[in-house]
């Protein structure tokens, strides 16, 4: 993969490497021999049709699949945390509880999530959901559900990101949104790797992966 | 510490404002010692000395009832992915939501034990016993069936499910909490039942939130 | 940070042995040697016991029974302790034959636990007037058949055997953490509720040949236990690759 630029001296080595990764799902292989380095301050995108494995390599980058075999290595990852007390998942489900205000969802799963606690409202505010903030999460629209679970990102940051589909049920503006939120993230010396079906429109062109369905 | 006291923070909050499934608990609770009445019979001799079954059974069956919902939701909605990972480890966290679940399904039926003991004859110090043991005991209650909800989240019809797991492992809970307050028994071996209750229930409640983290963790996969 | 992947086989004897492969091919050259030489056993055992075995002073013909109801009732508890191992063997090992095993073992386990339970009934009726007996023994032997249930009606529950294994084999730990309280908690309770005295009434010495017919029957349960459990993680092992290829041909259909 690409060498590592911009980067400055001083900054500590972080990356997201994969090295010899297999992947097996319901007794069939889905992903074989995969290797990959995504390093500070860039973003990797996941492409390929349905049931190509792109859902499972993040589940399983995530820690919630087991591999069958090969490594996969946070590097530069805070040794005192858990295990992926640095890495954020944003999945399909959004985890988002109706009958808590939009306010009370964000600031519980920050307070979930643990370390240090972003600003809830301004996270509210870079999201667009300001007005919505003290309104039942229930009476959310999908759209508006999906930018919620979104700005977990912004109140417990956290170094690595691994988003399934981060614009889905999103406008385009809703789109942009992630776009931005990816494209701070990066300037930040942040690691992201997302799945996606259509182009982000990220600031610095991203490596892609594309991955095949295995017969 | 943080993301325990949130979680039993907001499983509190989401029970208040849903509300009714702990009225519901507790009507269930004393509908079960109601109909007994009409099953053995009405006679005052007869329902004292069946009444601290009676009132387990009601507390057992009523327990087992609020099963499902305790991990269900945060399964189905991603909550539990978050979960795994949190900077707290994942047995803390069921930890919490054990507690939570406590607060919710077994503190309504202590506090509504008092009309079951008016309906079935006892007298007060029996019904003291009862509460007592049902204090001591309904951890361990609530403790299997953290397990029991943990080891059936991924099925659709895991309501039906994890009763008759549990059942069977929850009889040394029966046996201790009737014992201790079963008219027929002598003081000493009441005593030594609601030790071995209050033992019981600390050993499952330690070993119930490594269980249920380790069911959680593979039924993601 | 990195994360753990599925060990490499090691190629030691054991790995080699269980992988479902050579499993099938080593099993198979098993299965009638294994099944000949219980039906032997038997032929002994029942002899033994039978014929060549002397009748209880209290208990009579009766006490015969005992040759069948010891054998099922070790093997209602070996069965959950092979159960509990094969679970290890599942969430330690992520082993593919430890799941089989466990699969298969919990039928059988079952069926041992019912046929003790009916044995000790049937035992019961003549000795203490009484099919059933809210005893120590008994009791806890119910509660194990439940447990039994309990764990194949979670098999049952799944659709991804994958999945079921290892929620299964967490619930099989737990149970066998449990088995030991509810023993304990059975015997407490029975002891309060009767005076000793009801199973004391045999065993105090046993004759010499009728520890001869015991031992030989327990061998003979124990071998055929271990026959039809082979048998039977064959027949999963076949029925895995059966749904393995149905869901190829489903996929190379569209």
């Amino acid at each position: 993969m690409s060498p590592v630029h911009g980067t400055p001296e001083d900054a500590p080595p972080r990356a997201i490497a994969v090295a010899g990764l297999g992947i097996e799902r319901g007794g069939r292989t889905i992903i074989a021999d995969l290797n990959f380095v995504v390093p500070r301050g860039e973003a990797m995108l996941l492409t390929g049709p349905n049931g190509a494995g792109k859902s499972s390599l993040l589940l399983a980058l995530g820690g919630f699949i087991r591999p069958l075999a090969g490594r996969i290595d946070y590097v530069g990852r805070d040794a005192e945390t858990r295990p992926f007390a640095d890495v954020h998942f944003i999945g399909h489900r959004p985890a988002i509880k109706p009958r808590l205000t939009a306010r009370e969802n964000l600031q519980f799963m920050a307070a979930l999530l643990g370390g240090p606690v972003g600003d809830v409202a301004a996270a509210l505010v870079t999201v667009g959901l300001s007005h919505a903030a003290d309104l039942d999460a229930g009476y959310l629209s999908a759209g508006q559900t999906r930018r919620l679970a979104l700005a977990r990102l912004l109140v417990a940051p956290r170094p690595f990101w691994l988003l399934d589909e981060p614009t889905a049920a999103l406008d385009d503006e809703g789109a942009g949104l992630v776009a931005r939120l990816i494209d701070a993230h990066l300037a930040d010396g942040g690691v992201v790797i997302a799945a996606t079906h259509h182009d982000l429109g990220l600031a610095a062109n991203p490596e892609s992966l594309a991955l095949v369905a295995l017969e | 510490m943080s993301g325990f006291v949130a979680l039993i923070g907001r499983d509190l909050r989401l029970a208040w404002r849903s509300g009714s499934d702990a009225l519901t608990l507790v009507l269930f609770f004393v509908m079960v010692g109601v109909i007994v009445p009409f099953a053995v019979g009405p006679d005052p001799v007869l329902l004292k000395t069946l009444a601290p079954g009676i009132v387990w059974i009601a507390a057992f069956l009523a327990m087992l009832l609020g099963l499902d919902r305790l991990f269900r939701d945060d399964f189905d909605d991603g909550t539990l992915m978050a979960m795994q990972h949190a900077e707290a480890p994942l047995a803390l966290l069921i930890a919490a939501k054990v507690i939570a679940h406590w607060l919710l399904s077994a503190l309504p039926l202590l506090i509504a034990s008092p009309v079951l003991a008016m309906l079935l004859a006892m007298d007060v110090s029996t019904f003291l016993r009862t509460v007592l043991s049902l204090l001591l005991g309904t951890p361990a209650l609530t403790a299997l069936g953290t397990i029991g909800g943990a080891v059936t989240v991924s099925l659709r019809r895991g309501g039906l499910i994890a009763p008759v797991l549990i059942l069977p492992l929850a009889v040394p809970v029966l046996i201790f909490g009737v014992s201790a307050i079963a008219p027929a028994m002598s003081v000493n071996s009441a005593t030594t039942a609601l030790l071995l209750l209050g033992a019981l229930s600390l050993f499952l409640l330690v070993l119930a939130p490594f269980a249920a983290a380790l069911a959680l963790t593979v039924s993601e996969d | 940070m990195s994360v753990e992947t599925a060990p490499p086989s090691t190629g030691n004897w054991f790995s080699r042995l269980a992988h479902p492969g050579q499993f099938m091919v080593w099993s198979g050259k098993f299965v009638w040697p294994l099944a000949i030489l219980t039906t032997i056993v038997f032929g002994f055992g029942l002899w033994f016991s039978l014929f060549a075995s002397p009748e209880d002073y209290q208990m009579g013909d009766t006490v015969r029974i005992m040759y069948v109801h010891v054998p099922n009732a070790w093997l209602s508890q070996a069965v959950y302790g092979l159960m509990a191992v094969s679970a290890l063997g599942t969430l330690v090992w992520r082993h593919p034959m430890a799941d089989v095993s466990m699969k298969a073992a919990a039928p059988l386990g079952a069926v041992f636990t019912a046929l003790a339970l009916y044995t000790g009934s049937l035992w019961g009726r003549p000795t203490w007037g009484t099919f059933w007996e809210w005893d120590g023994r008994m009791t806890s032997t119910l509660v194990m058949l439940l447990i039994y249930l309990g764990i194949i009606a979670l098999w049952r529950a799944f659709d991804d055997q994958l999945r079921a294994a290892r929620i299964v084999a967490v619930f099989t730990l737990v149970g066998a953490i449990n088995v030991p309280i509810v023993k304990f908690s059975v015997d407490w309770w029975g002891g309060l509720h009767q005076p000793s005295s009801v199973l004391r009434s045999g065993g105090v010495s046993i004759a010499p040949a009728m520890l001869t017919a015991l031992l030989t029957m327990v061998v003979a349960f124990t071998l055929l236990f271990i026959t039809l459990q082979l048998v039977r993680m064959r027949s999963e092992v076949r029925n895995r690759r059966i749904a393995g290829l149905k869901a190829r041909a489903a996929r190379s259909v569209r």
